[in-house]
């Protein structure tokens, strides 16, 4: 059976996109087709996951081309996550945008190629294809580029050299690990791969060697140790509405991926490869909150947490029990949502106070509590205080830890977790808590003049902030749904056959 | 050809590499020029290489008369050379623009975006 319902994540921010175009240069029509368009894939999106949750696994072939003939679109409960995650991340970026950006920028086309990316977004995690996976990712690629470098300026140039490179050498690594599984197995349907794999009496070690290339290749994309050194070196380069996004979501994609990989596809020689990934997953966490605590810009503290967190998240795949999956699937889905927060309100931040260095910042507590307070909410849930969401995904992790017995590990999650805290509290104290740094009295001036001239764009700086706060705290303190949902995410993910008869038509 | 091809897309992957982790900007481009063109020739070689017919079914026939090339990698193929032109494209137009603001040639210079205290003022990614 077709479900149309599956390619509305991937058109309506194409057609959004294309309108936009024909609004070159007219940013009032192109803000219209925005909020529009955005709506629209939420709720696209929200019902895509109702559908999941309730109908299983979906499927499409495009152009009525048969399972592993054609192109096929799957989605399961896992993807669903990540597209309603993108959607929601998306709303609250599109908002900042509006005000929190520079016309100059958003003049050289930030709309279209936003809506673009998060199309790239919803391809990878709906796409069936191992092909049609690399397709997406360039898609996505390439928009991350060009936002990157949107604007010109010298620190993006020097961030986007060091982003293209890299990650042009990852996707050529993607690409040789799809050649060589088809070059081995034939196909490029991922459930018809999972088939043959299993079944696969010889040429165990050329899949693996293949599955290697596909590690190297997603772990640059995903910033696995040792593998992380562009995302700290370029993350924070791009005006803030720009790299919330990116920040937010990119890596999780590749992360995405990776997991989506090695449940349903590389399988074999298990014993070697997943400890690998356990140490890698240790050493991430550790070297990611190590490289934080050196920092003294609000945007780079942040940016080397997102390597610290990749590790928690790749502790899920490594440790491979149902319990530490759903643990990887919800951590996930609340850093996607967290760390987008942190970064936007390291802008707003920026806004009213003109710095993103801790030294030249101070006060903002006594300006602005509301900010603080929800600093407070999402820099906590970032180090998993309870009852907040951070908490119950790295409870899943560590008691799955115990479970299988990876004392080193748990121990290691669990002190990276404390130095989290001690990041957060320098941010805050810093930045929230102390004086404000005596030495220029006109920006005191400045930002009282602000403060008058700006209030109703100030405020609304703060919208996106506090629907990404809500969003936390419903997950962290009604977290029984997304738990759930994430608990029959990783059934379906541990249970290939699920997905296998899904696609072929079993 | 079945032992000449790999051996040549070996070298150029070796070649690609290596001028990538040169420092010089025109060094970088032409590697990773030749690193997607190695990538390219991967995906063709390993579809194997089937000489013979191509695999257009005839009028009445069921299937194609064997033997016939693979289309698969091909057609792969030909999507990876119109997804790395435009990768590369831009990547020159980004390296031309980044010579032009820098006024350097050597990607050592470019290292302030990975220092802690040297930095460039916030004004700049306003």
């Amino acid at each position: 059976m077709q479900h149309l319902i599956l390619v509305l994540p991937l058109l309506i921010p194409l057609y959004g996109a294309i309108l936009c175009l024909f609004f070159w240069r007219k940013l009032g029509v192109q803000r219209v087709i925005g909020v529009a368009t955005q709506l629209s894939l939420c709720a696209a999106s929200a019902y895509l996951l109702s559908e999941t949750d309730q109908a299983g696994i979906l499927t499409t072939h495009i152009g009525n081309w048969e399972a592993p003939f054609g192109i096929t679109l799957v989605a399961d409960l896992f993807s669903s996550l990540m597209v309603v995650a993108s959607a929601v991340v998306g709303i609250a970026v599109f908002v900042f945008s509006l005000r929190g950006l520079s016309n100059a920028r958003l003049l050289y086309g930030y709309y279209p190629l936003l809506l673009l990316l998060q199309m790239g977004v919803n391809g990878v995690c709906l796409t069936g294809d191992l092909f049609n996976l690399y397709v997406w990712f360039e898609v996505l690629l390439i928009c991350c580029f060009v936002l990157i470098a949107l604007g010109g300026s010298k620190p993006q140039l020097e961030g986007s050299i060091k982003y293209v490179t890299i990650n042009f050498l990852a996707s050529s690594f993607l690409l040789i690990g799809i050649g060589m599984v088809y070059g081995i197995l034939g196909s490029l349907n991922m459930a018809e791969l999972a088939v043959l794999i299993r079944a696969a009496e010889d040429n165990h070690g050329l899949i693996t060697l293949a599955s290697v290339f596909f590690l190297i290749g997603l772990g640059i994309k995903s910033a696995i140790f040792p593998l992380f050194f562009w995302l700290p070196a370029s993350y924070h380069t791009p005006p803030i509405a720009i790299s919330a996004f990116i920040a937010g979501l990119i890596t999780k994609v590749g992360l995405y991926t990776l997991i989506r990989l090695f449940t349903l596809l590389f399988v074999l020689n298990q014993d070697i490869v997943l400890p690998l990934l356990l140490v890698a997953s240790g050493l991430t966490m550790v070297v990611g909150v190590l490289g934080a605590a050196a920092q003294v810009d609000f945007r780079k503290i942040l940016s080397f947490h997102i390597v610290s967190q990749i590790g928690y998240m790749l502790m899920g795949l490594a440790i491979f029990t149902p319990l530490a999956i759903a643990g990887s699937i919800y951590f996930i889905i609340h850093n996607i949502l967290v760390k987008t927060c942190l970064f936007l309100i390291s802008g707003v931040v920026y806004r009213t106070n003109g710095s993103f260095t801790l030294k030249n910042l101070g006060g903002v507590y006594l300006f602005q509590p509301l900010l603080a307070a929800m600093f407070v909410i999402a820099a906590f849930s970032l180090a998993g205080i309870p009852p907040l969401s951070g908490f119950w995904g790295k409870f899943m992790l560590a008691k799955a830890g115990l479970e299988v017995g990876q004392f080193g590990l748990v121990a290691t999650s669990l002190s990276v977790s404390i130095l989290t805290i001690f990041s957060m509290t320098k941010i805050w104290n810093e930045v929230f808590w102390k004086k404000r740094p005596r030495t220029d009295v006109t920006a005191d001036a400045a930002m009282a003049e602000i403060n008058v001239a700006d209030k109703p764009v100030i405020r609304l700086l703060h919208l996106p902030v506090l629907f990404l706060v809500l969003a936390i705290l419903f997950i962290g303190l009604y977290a029984e749904p997304l738990v759930s949902l994430a608990f029959r995410a990783s059934e379906q993910l541990l249970n290939s056959e699920i997905y296998i008869n899904a696609v072929l038509l079993k | 050809m079945d032992i000449l091809l790999p051996v040549l897309v070996g070298f150029l992957f070796a070649a690609g590499l290596y001028l990538i982790l040169h420092r010089h900007f025109f060094k970088l481009i032409i590697g990773m020029m030749l690193f997607g063109l190695a990538t390219n020739m991967f995906l063709f070689v390993i579809g194997r290489l089937t000489r013979g017919n191509t695999a257009i079914i005839a009028g009445t026939d069921q299937v194609a008369s064997e033997p016939f090339a693979d289309p698969v990698p091909q057609a792969l193929l030909l999507t990876a050379i119109v997804i790395g032109f435009g990768v590369q494209a831009f990547a020159i137009v980004l390296i031309k623009r980044v010579y032009q603001v820098f006024g350097t040639n050597d990607l050592d210079d470019l290292d302030k975006t990975d220092r802690i205290h040297e930095k460039y003022p916030d004004k700049a990614s306003e």
